[in-house]
């Protein structure tokens, strides 16, 4: 039985997993004028984690990163039922959206949407299905 | 002045399309050698070879199909070819993808 050696495979998935989330991150925020949105966001977070866990192996990863992603769906499900919740608030419909302009320190003068909102409900789902899906079928003995 | 602009646009549609039959009769090459290749590790380096030339595909259509919506795209494809030729390496290695602990 030989020990395998897998630096190379180490080394590169340190520094892709970090180029994915920012990819990730990328998509999730500008899915509002451009391609990408909340549900790609959250598969390529889910490939950034699943190439971790590739790498790495699980029992490390569950150290480094102990997320109950199990819990990610209902936290995902409750911002998204959320911000359709909060519009009968200011008497409107059900999920009817507004936007606002903002200055943010860094960035100057910003439109921020409430579906940005939404769109962070769908990713976290997006990730926690695809990673709870991944893991328990990898787990099973 | 006008003149030249039609031509530089002629040139780069010509050169789009023969690039694209170029990478075409690679995708077939390759597609041979999936069909008939000996081993699997042969067909996985094959199936890497044929994502690359998607990447130039999508490039190509982009400039075909005057956009720049493509690149996220081009991005992508690299990013799931680069994670599916791993989970390929660990199983025709290791037998598992995900494992419990590497000592």
């Amino acid at each position: 039985m030989y020990k395998p050696n897998d630096l190379i495979l180490r080394t590169t998935t340190s520094l892709i997993a970090f180029i994915l989330l920012g990819f990730s991150i990328y998509l999730l925020l500008a899915g509002h004028n451009a391609p990408g949105g909340g549900f790609i966001g959250g598969l390529m977070t889910s490939a950034a984690i699943v190439l971790m866990y590739m790498a790495y192996g699980s029992a490390v990863l569950e150290k480094v990163l102990p997320i109950n992603y199990r819990l990610l769906i209902p936290t995902g499900l409750l911002i998204a039922v959320g911000t359709g919740l909060a519009s009968f608030i200011f008497g409107e419909a059900f999920l009817s959206h507004t936007y606002g302009y903002f200055h943010v320190p860094v960035f100057g003068e910003l439109e921020l949407a409430t579906a940005m909102l939404f769109d962070f409900g769908v990713y976290f789902t997006v990730l926690g299905v695809t990673i709870s899906i991944i893991l328990s079928i990898a787990n099973d003995h | 002045m006008n003149n030249l602009l039609a031509v530089t646009e002629t040139i780069l549609l010509f050169t789009t399309i023969i690039s694209l039959i170029g990478i075409s009769i690679s995708l077939l090459l390759l597609l041979y050698r999936i069909i008939t290749g000996p081993t699997n590790a042969d067909r996985a380096v094959a199936l890497d070879s044929i994502g690359m030339n998607l990447m130039g595909v999508a490039a190509l259509m982009a400039i075909l199909v005057v956009t720049t919506k493509f690149n996220d795209v081009i991005l992508l494809i690299g990013i799931l070819l680069f994670i599916g030729t791993i989970a390929v390496a660990k199983y025709l290695e290791k037998g598992v993808i995900i494992d419990r602990n590497m000592d």
